[in-house]
């Protein structure tokens, strides 16, 4: 039941492809409440990393209590829950979405539904959320909302006539939104003299506070000085602080159901604050947790290794860092022949593991080598032992393996008709299994396919992207193991197995990929002061042979008093370009060798 | 002391590898006015130098471009201003470059008279296609003529320049070249391994896929023939790409191997003076407009760190076949090479690339055709 008080609190949170203007939304709903003065305001202010804002994705949610004088006089506490927008991240954003009550759908006027909105939209769906259909940059000569309303009514079977025409560019439309979330989306509920259920739904580190969850009150009530016990682990801590975001963090003596904001505890670790997971009070705790809780579990794993070894220390504390506020970013030590001493690490999907990677390099400094993305493996040994190979160096010798299994994925693929039969054409070559085929509206087609997830990894979305000159859309879930005839590809870099190389390749493409391969490696591998053979191998079979030939002529022929300066210039280049290669045996190699097996032609 | 490096950017006409700062004259107002502000450009640096008393030339160096395509009398004029503004040292080398179909008897007599005592002539090779491909103006033949006329007109250094390399070519091709060039009675032979620039006709010919340059193995084999030729002959390798008999080393271009000071001026002519490595404008009518104001046409200036002025030293002197004077290169940093480089050195050693004589660090012949390989090490 809704009590009085409650009457008065909506928490929405907003649902948008990347590029649909979300974020921009978002700051206008911020503007117009006053939560920021225009002077104050600072481009999409949401995003608060840099990384974000170039790529324009939002990755770490955030929430803000807006203030707003609806037209009925009353004022309202809109909380404002924002979601990360890309499929790496879709646990998070289902549970954002549990905390809310209402969802806005954006839709760019021109562009229509994405793979990925349609995939949050009916996240949303299943959580009840009421969603109020915005569509968005109809200030576009392009814009087409009639087709846009169209196609809400037809893919999602949502009511469309309400939808609200607006341009987060302009502002219009904005006053219309604000009213839409207090008539339509419901008011919380929950009451308030349960014992305390509290969902985080997003935790971030502060370098004073500890890891602070962020957190919707589903029953009862969160005071300073209560002690709370996380319903996952067991663990208790004593809340220090209880506050808002206004977006300045505001304190307040209590949150109560149906309210959100955020806590501290003194809680050393994000892992101890884990996304989807409930807060309860210790002495008085709840019978049962939250439904939906499940830790996260990486998808994609790669190596990271320091270029210069004595960085080695300054990675694992970098990693460390970065691990506090990011609890799904799994690292351990391993031993490369070829690099040296680097990291194993486990990320949620490819965009994660690039985010990271970047943030290493930029924020702390540091010269790294990836090596190519692996999935994690299910390989069972002739002798019935299981184990997991997230490493395809570690993957062990044919005679001994029953068999492997590795990770498929559901996909669907938003396209429009045109391009049905180019897509299935992709999805055939990347050992898809076709499910199903919908017209979602007259010319657009959703196709579902079961794919491994090491195919999606190796250079699909790229495929799907260029194939479909950028028309298509991707989303795709976790299926299950399945049984598929693996081998591993090895590259030997004169006579020698380079394990950061290995690859996990199907059979039939074994062949294929070891020439592509070597052929790469060719490319990139400057010629040195002798030949170098490259080579692909299965076992002790060698499927391709290329060589570098030896460098025998690099001497600048003219050298006078015009051009010191310019000379020295090239070979301070030169030395820079070798300076960032990576030294194997006697052979340099550069950096993007190792992420070579990623986007061989095909 | 120091040398005197003076630019004339004119030509008859741009060659297909050509990416110097050089054209065709377009109007003899223009040739005038750029030889005005030569003589503008000379008079302020003998008035920024008279106080110190640094007047005295080293050498001269007139290149272009073709200075020859110039008439006597204007190339006399900029002589006798040098003349007049500097002192010569004794025994100084004054070097013009020219081409063969730019000179005739008369002019080469008035040259010699004004005090050039080296010139060198942009032969290339002796091939009638090879040339013609080249975009070069003159024939064999020419080329020929143009070095007896300068032998009677009584110039006893004599320099060529060859290339090699060149789209096309075969080994016999060249083989007849060196063995023309060595009939020629010149003291000092310049070979050049073609090197494609952007920008260029070849440049341009090459980024369409349009061009078939001899492969790497044959250019090396080139080069390796005419170190043979040449050296039966009497001449010495002194540096990467140059020969001379025995005293006729260009004291010019050696200045810039040791990274002795040296004034360039005209047209984007490059200066290392006062420690300070500077370059002037491009653009022609910019560097007369300058002078015309009494400023000095420099553009850019840049102030070389202790670092980067000890890799020049290496990587210049390493040119030389002597190598880098170890004593010298301690006595102008502070610090023996040997010491700041001895990882470097240590490892290029080993791989055979560099040996280290009583007073001279010195690339080994392994390591010739790779120098830039082991120039990386000290830059």
């Amino acid at each position: 039941m809704t009590q009085g008080w409650q009457n008065r609190i909506r928490n929405f949170c907003i649902i948008a492809h990347i590029d649909h203007g979300k974020s921009t939304l978002a700051d206008r709903l911020l503007e117009y409440t006053g939560a920021v003065s225009d002077r104050e305001m600072e481009e999409q202010l949401l995003d608060k990393m840099d990384l974000e804002r170039e790529r324009g994705i939002t990755i770490k949610l955030k929430a803000v209590r807006l203030s707003y004088k609806a037209k009925d006089g009353q004022t309202y506490e809109l909380n404002l829950i924002d979601t990360p927008g890309h499929v790496d991240f879709t646990y998070e954003v289902s549970r954002s979405l549990a905390a809310c009550e209402g969802a806005l759908l954006v839709v760019d006027a021109a562009q229509g539904i994405e793979a990925q909105t349609l995939a949050n939209v009916y996240l949303a769906l299943e959580h009840d959320l009421e969603i109020i259909p915005v569509i968005n940059k109809i200030d576009l000569p392009s814009a087409d909302p009639e087709r846009v309303k169209q196609e809400i009514e037809e893919v999602i079977g949502l009511d469309a006539s309400q939808a609200i025409l607006a341009s987060a560019k302009t502002g219009q439309g904005t006053e219309e939104i604000l009213e839409a979330i207090v008539q339509r989306i419901p008011a919380p509920n929950g009451e308030v003299d349960k014992p305390l259920r509290a969902l985080i739904f997003d935790s971030y580190f502060d370098a004073y506070k500890g890891a602070i969850p962020n957190i919707r009150i589903v029953e009862g009530k969160v005071t300073k000085g209560m002690k709370i016990r996380m319903m996952s682990t067991g663990k208790t801590f004593e809340v220090t602080d209880v506050g808002i975001y206004t977006p300045d963090i505001k304190p307040v003596e209590s949150l109560s159901a149906g309210e959100v904001g955020f806590i501290a505890a003194s809680i050393k670790n994000v892992k101890d604050t884990r996304v989807g997971d409930t807060i309860t009070q210790e002495d008085r705790p709840a019978a049962e947790p939250l439904p939906g809780y499940k830790k996260a579990t990486p998808m994609v794993y790669c190596g990271l290794y320091p270029i210069e070894t004595n960085q080695y220390d300054d990675l694992r504390d970098a990693l460390e860092k970065l691990q506090l506020n990011d609890a799904s970013l799994l690292f351990e030590p391993e031993t490369s022949s070829a690099l040296g001493f680097g990291f194993r690490c486990g990320f949620l999907g490819l965009l994660h593991m690039e985010i990271i990677k970047e943030r290493l390099e930029r924020e702390y400094n540091l010269q790294l080598i990836t090596t190519a993305p692996s999935v994690n493996y299910r390989v069972v040994k002739t002798d019935g032992e299981v184990v997991m190979v997230d490493n395809p160096t570690n993957l062990p010798e044919a005679n001994y393996l029953e068999r492997v299994e590795e990770p498929y994925v559901s996909a669907s693929i938003i396209v429009p008709s045109d391009f049905v039969g180019t897509v299935m054409e992709l999805c055939q070559e990347k050992r898809g299994q076709f499910d199903n085929m919908e017209y979602v509206t007259q010319n657009r087609v959703v196709l579902t396919y079961t794919l491994p997830l090491s195919e999606i990894i190796f250079d699909f979305f790229d495929q799907l992207k260029s194939r479909t000159r950028g028309y298509a859309s991707l989303d795709y879930e976790f299926k299950g193991y399945y049984e598929a005839d693996l081998v591993k590809l090895d590259i030997m870099i004169n006579g020698e197995v380079v394990d950061a190389l290995s690859s996990i390749v199907h059979r039939d493409q074994a062949y294929y990929r070891g020439r592509a391969l070597v052929q790469k490696l060719r490319k990139l591998i400057p010629r040195q002061l002798f030949e170098i053979p490259i080579q692909a191998a299965i076992g002790n079979k060698i499927i391709s042979r290329e060589t570098v030939k030896a460098m025998r002529k690099d001497v600048l022929e003219k050298c006078y008093g015009g051009d010191v300066s310019r000379k020295r210039k090239l070979l301070e280049k030169q030395k820079e370009g070798k300076k960032r290669m990576k030294q194997i045996g006697t052979v340099e190699i550069p950096q993007e060798a190792f992420m070579a097996v990623l986007s061989i032609d095909e | 002391m120091f040398g005197l490096y003076i630019h004339f950017p004119f030509c008859v006409k741009k060659c297909n590898y050509c990416d110097f700062l050089s054209g065709p004259i377009t109007s003899e107002d223009t040739v005038e006015e750029y030889l005005l502000a030569l003589e503008e450009e000379l008079t302020i640096y003998h008035n920024l130098l008279e106080d110190k008393g640094n007047l005295e030339l080293r050498t001269i160096y007139l290149g272009g471009g073709t200075p020859t395509t110039l008439e006597a009398h204007q190339l006399v004029r900029v002589l006798e201003k040098c003349r007049d503004l500097f002192a010569w040292a004794p025994q100084l080398e004054a070097t013009i470059e020219a081409n063969p179909g730019t000179v005739d008897l008369n002019k080469l007599v008035q040259l010699k008279k004004a005090g050039i005592n080296r010139i060198s002539f942009g032969v290339q090779s002796f091939d009638q296609y090879l040339l013609k491909s080249m975009g070069r103006i003159h024939s064999p033949q020419e080329a020929r003529e143009s070095i007896a006329m300068a032998k009677t007109a009584g110039f006893e250094n004599i320099s060529i320049d060859l290339m090699y390399g060149l789209p096309d070519q075969t080994l016999s091709q060249w083989d007849n070249t060196l063995r023309e060039a060595l009939e020629l009675g010149v003291q000092h032979i310049s070979v050049y391994g073609l090197q494609v620039e952007k920008g260029t006709v070849w440049g341009n010919l090459q980024a369409e896929g349009k061009l078939s340059l001899p492969e790497e193995e044959l250019t090396l084999a080139m080069r390796k023939l005419c170190n043979e030729l040449l050296s039966q002959a009497g001449f010495k390798r002194y540096e990467i790409s140059n020969y001379a008999l025995p005293g006729y080393e260009s004291r010019h271009n050696t200045g810039y191997w040791l990274g002795k000071p040296y004034l360039g001026l005209g047209l984007g002519a490059s200066s290392d003076f006062w420690h300070r490595r500077f370059v002037n404008t491009f653009d022609l009518k910019h560097y007369i407009a300058l002078l015309k104001r009494g400023q000095l046409p420099i553009v850019e200036e840049e102030l070389l760190t202790y670092r980067q002025r000890m890799g020049e030293m290496i990587f210049l002197g390493l040119r030389l076949m002597d190598g880098v004077d170890l004593e010298l290169f301690g006595e102008r940093f502070g610090v023996r090479a040997e010491v700041i480089y001895s990882k470097e050195i240590e490892k290029l050693r080993k791989m055979g690339l560099i040996r280290v004589t009583q007073k001279h660090l010195q690339l080994t012949p392994k390591a010739l055709p790779i120098a830039n390989y082991v120039f990386t090490f000290f830059v």
